[in-house]
């Protein structure tokens, strides 16, 4: 996590998920705005730097979800997630 | 349990330093005791979280490596010569000391007695972390869910675990233990002397027949390696869990 474009599994972004959501955020069902791909959070990409977490689908390269943290706040941006199904055990 | 624990969201919490085990010369482990800790599952992870006086805060995430019947928690950490954090926590840490902590992390890449198996586990260097948890697991119960463990170090002395797993290896006929030594190998040694690739888990791997649940963890390279040769052996790409880390020296 030290360099610009390192590229992680979902898990990594299970931490700061897992800050803003009350879910189990890596097995979540992502359905990717762009190409439709389905898979969970787990099985994504992740490129995780000091400015904020992306999470890429594997398949196009899509931002799925895209997190920033500043002073007492988050900024969380959708745009690239088309439905996301959360389950309520594990 | 955690199957039915109601949601909750992830609060950075103190753990305190209870012990510090040496594993290999750049590999410690580090227990804490974390009061209200929630459980967890084999697999997960924690995040790590260090505080400069300045107020600059840097995070990292750490494989647990206790099995959830423990009560305190373990981390094994590999000491990275130009990493941030990791020289602090293998260095500077000490037992007594407080550290912040938000966990347990993950319900991707975890095994559960009632996932049942085959198992197959490929690890990379500190990969075998999360790997280990999931043995540990296994040990705690007694459970005979027939499990195949590959593991790739560089040297023989950097082999992480290794007493403990030749001695569950030698009572339990259902976990079988595989070394490879991908840059120094001692005189004697007779087992695997290069990276893993495809025919070495064509030969180590179980028929995919077997359907068994497939956990890789290591360097990135390691984990593209073992997956792709997985899913061309014929074994289903769902069975296959990876969970690669950063740039931690390339162990593999």
């Amino acid at each position: 996590m030290t360099s610009d474009e390192q590229q992680l599994d979902g898990n990594a972004a299970g931490g700061i998920l897992g800050q803003i959501f009350a879910f189990e955020m890596t097995t979540a069902e992502v359905i990717c705005a762009n190409c439709d791909t389905v898979g969970p959070i787990g099985a994504t990409a992740v490129y995780a730097t000091a400015m904020g977490t992306i999470v890429r689908c594997t398949s196009c390269g899509e931002a799925l979800i895209r997190i920033a943290h500043g002073p007492q706040r988050y900024w969380v941006d959708f745009s690239g997630t088309q439905l996301l199904q959360l389950y309520a055990t594990e | 349990m955690e199957r039915t624990a109601l949601p909750r969201r992830l609060e950075w919490q103190l753990g305190r330093v209870v012990a510090v085990v040496d594993e290999t010369p750049r590999v410690k482990s580090l227990v804490f005791d974390v009061p209200g800790w929630a459980g967890h599952t084999a697999g997960q992870h924690v995040d790590v979280r260090l505080t400069a006086e300045d107020g600059y805060q840097a995070e990292r995430s750490y494989s647990l490596a206790s099995p959830p019947e423990e009560r305190q928690i373990t981390l094994t950490i590999e000491r990275l010569d130009d990493g941030e954090v990791s020289p602090y926590l293998t260095d500077v840490l000490q037992e007594g000391d407080q550290l912040e902590l938000r966990g347990p992390i993950g319900g991707y890449f975890t095994w559960h007695l009632a996932d049942g198996g085959p198992l197959l586990l490929v690890g990379g260097g500190s990969g075998i972390v999360p790997l280990m948890a999931m043995i540990r697991h296994r040990a705690a119960h007694t459970s005979t869910v027939p499990t195949r463990l590959l593991s790739s170090s560089r040297a023989f002395e950097e082999i992480i675990y290794r007493q403990e797993l030749a001695q569950l290896a030698a009572i339990d006929t259902t976990l079988m233990v595989t070394q490879t030594l991908t840059r120094q190998q001692p005189p004697d040694w007779t087992g695997y002397r290069r990276r893993i690739d495809h025919a070495m888990l064509a030969e180590v791997a179980w028929p995919p027949s077997e359907r068994p649940l497939a956990f890789v963890c290591g360097p990135t390279a390691l984990v593209e390696t073992v997956a792709s040769a997985l899913v061309e052996l014929g074994h289903d790409p769902l069975c296959v869990k990876t969970e690669r880390f950063g740039p931690t020296g390339g162990a593999a």
